[in-house]
């Protein structure tokens, strides 16, 4: 049985698989992207926050994934909940850092334009500073979930759902038959997927950021 | 004109801004009336408070203590927010918010005071024409599209979006080229004798004063009034050596860009003739029954065409080629300034002009001086008797 006809063999359980691939990686990005930013706002004005912030964001990342599903598992079981957890984890520093990037970066004549003329300090933030940053914010979660594609894999040792469970068990079960199949097809799934979000992030990029700071 | 006044008046008093942990205020005990619809200049070194006082008048900064009233009313008692939605606000480099239109920009300030969407779009059309960009045009390019020049521009129509009384501009043209600045200056005396606003305008360039103010205070170390008073009495007499220094070198020759050619007592006593109507022979005649070496030649519309010595006159056979033409000249609009340049080109007397470039008379070098040596005897005696 080659590749292609195991893929259509299986397609069932493979597309349900790659599907909850996705979700947990969109899901995991989405939750980082509002703790991101909340953490990004509440440090952004203080360098010293800044750096705490992204040394914290940073610390967590030099954690083995596999070690950090290690430590998840007694406490929170196995499932979807370590693995979410790991996720979100991970995703914190590219868009954290990019969070305070972005509003730093913010040229203090139009915050301070934007107060001159009466805006309040929410409306500054929300209409003004958060807006330019956007596109900063939106390549961190943009590496986040690029990031977690990969790392949703190793869940599978949690028994997280995705695509992992494909490659672990290919892997295993290595000689014995269409085990290289199910290791590849779960490969090249990922892959694929990794893909096919980067074309979505093309797409909201496109729509979301303004003509006059698209770069 | 006082029913074309929009502005409304504004005082300081005593108004003190100490920063936690330095020794000296950073703005001492400043008292200052800025009358309604003037345009009045706080000029000063970088460094003085000049910007910290007047961000304070939209408590961008909070006083420390004193009391400051805009048109009457407590301004320290209002809501921040809500007291600089209606104090218009342009700064330097015009600091637009680059992801919005044009419209978008101008139409922030109605947008946070919740007018209609219609008002609104009726406004920013309006605001684009005073400033002068065609809103077809412009109305949906976003800032980077725009010049330095057309970004200040649209900074001041969104300043004046909501027909603020008060109008607070900080360095508004420091950040554009000397000829675009020239332009933008120009706009505002002309924007500003339409709508009569109170404004206060922050420039460390003196001639920007000069030419803007109605009245300037000269500011010293911790905002201290050095001198407050027209542009015409501090060139004229400045108040001590810091004021002096700030004026810088060639006080009169500022003074000058003040002064038009109608507010001088020109000469009007030049012999003059109309060509077409006279001959040689007939001037001729006429400059020696009246004493003159020179005669002025005129067109049939009165128009000052020509110079004409009595001796060119003895060989002449026509009066349209005789003697030099008229070089430069200047009209009753003109500064003393270009007065005096004209002179100095012509090499005595410059001819001035009328609404039509018709003769009205002549001015020279003696006009000027005496001019200046008035005006400054006018100052000493105003500031003696003060």
């Amino acid at each position: 049985m080659n590749l292609l006809d195991y893929v259509a063999d299986r397609w069932d359980r493979l597309s349900l698989q790659a599907w909850l691939h996705v979700s947990e990686v969109v899901q995991s990005t989405l939750i980082a992207a509002v703790i991101g930013v909340l953490i990004g706002v509440a440090v952004y004005r203080s360098p010293i926050g800044s750096a705490v912030a992204t040394a914290l964001a940073s610390t967590i990342l030099t954690i083995p994934s596999f070690a950090l599903l290690g430590l998840l598992i007694p406490v929170f079981g196995l499932g979807a909940l370590p693995t979410v957890i790991a996720l979100v984890l991970y995703a914190l520093l590219p868009i954290t850092r990019n969070t305070i990037v972005g509003l730093a970066g913010v040229d203090p004549a139009v915050t301070d334009a934007a107060k001159g003329i009466g805006m309040s300090r929410t409306a500054v933030l929300t209409r003004v500073e958060l807006r330019l940053a956007w596109p900063a914010i939106l390549a961190g979660m943009r590496v986040s979930t690029q990031m977690l594609m990969g790392i949703a894999v190793i869940a599978a040792y949690a028994k997280g759902p995705g695509l992992g469970s494909e490659v672990f068990s290919g892997l295993t079960r290595a000689g014995s038959a269409n085990a290289t199949n199910q290791a590849l097809a779960g490969t090249l799934g990922v892959v694929i997927l990794a893909l096919l979000l980067e074309g979505v992030y093309f797409l909201i990029a496109r729509f979301t950021i303004s003509r006059g700071i698209r770069g | 004109m006082a029913e074309n006044v929009s502005g409304v008046e504004i005082q300081l008093e005593n108004v003190t801004k100490r920063y936690p942990g330095t020794r000296e205020p950073a703005v001492k005990d400043f008292t200052m009336t800025i009358p309604a619809g003037k345009i009045v200049i706080l000029v000063g070194p970088s460094g003085c408070g000049k910007t910290t006082t007047m961000r304070m008048i939209n408590r961008l900064i909070e006083p420390s203590s004193g009391r400051i009233t805009i048109g009457g009313e407590d301004a320290l008692k209002l809501n921040g927010d809500a007291l600089r939605r209606k104090v218009g606000y342009a700064i330097q480099q015009a600091g637009l918010f680059p992801h919005f239109t044009v419209a978008q920009n101008i139409a922030v300030v109605p947008g946070l005071l919740d007018w209609d969407k219609k008002q609104i779009s009726e406004r920013v059309d309006e605001m684009m024409d005073l400033v002068g960009l065609d809103p077809a045009v412009y109305r949906d390019r976003y800032p980077r599209q725009l010049s330095g020049g057309q970004q200040q521009r649209v900074g001041v129509a969104r300043a004046l979006a909501a027909d603020p009384p008060v109008l607070l501009m900080d360095e508004p043209f420091g950040a554009v080229d000397p000829i675009t600045r020239g332009n933008l200056q120009d706009e505002l005396l002309r924007l500003q004798l339409e709508l009569r606003k109170t404004i206060v305008f922050v420039t460390h360039d003196f001639d920007e004063a000069v030419k803007l103010g109605d009245k300037i205070a000269v500011l010293g170390d911790q905002s201290t009034i050095q001198q407050y008073d027209t542009p015409e009495a501090i060139l004229a007499n400045p108040a001590n050596d810091m004021v002096a220094g700030f004026v810088g070198a060639g006080a009169s020759l500022k003074q000058l860009t003040l002064l038009r050619v109608r507010d001088v007592d020109y000469h009007d006593d030049a012999l003059t003739v109309v060509a077409p109507d006279s001959s040689p022979s007939d001037l001729r005649r006429q400059m020696t029954e009246k004493g003159k070496t020179y005669a002025l030649v005129l067109d049939a519309r009165k128009r000052p065409q020509r110079w004409v010595h009595v001796r060119d006159l003895s060989t002449a056979s026509t009066l349209a080629s005789v003697g030099r033409p008229v070089g430069d000249m200047v009209s009753t609009q003109s500064t003393l300034q270009d007065a005096l340049e004209a002179i100095l080109s012509e090499g005595g007397n410059a001819v001035v002009t009328g609404s039509r470039g018709e003769y009205v008379g002549t001015i020279d070098i003696t006009t000027v001086t005496d001019t200046i040596q008035q005006l400054r005897e006018e100052h000493d005696a105003g500031s003696a008797a003060s």
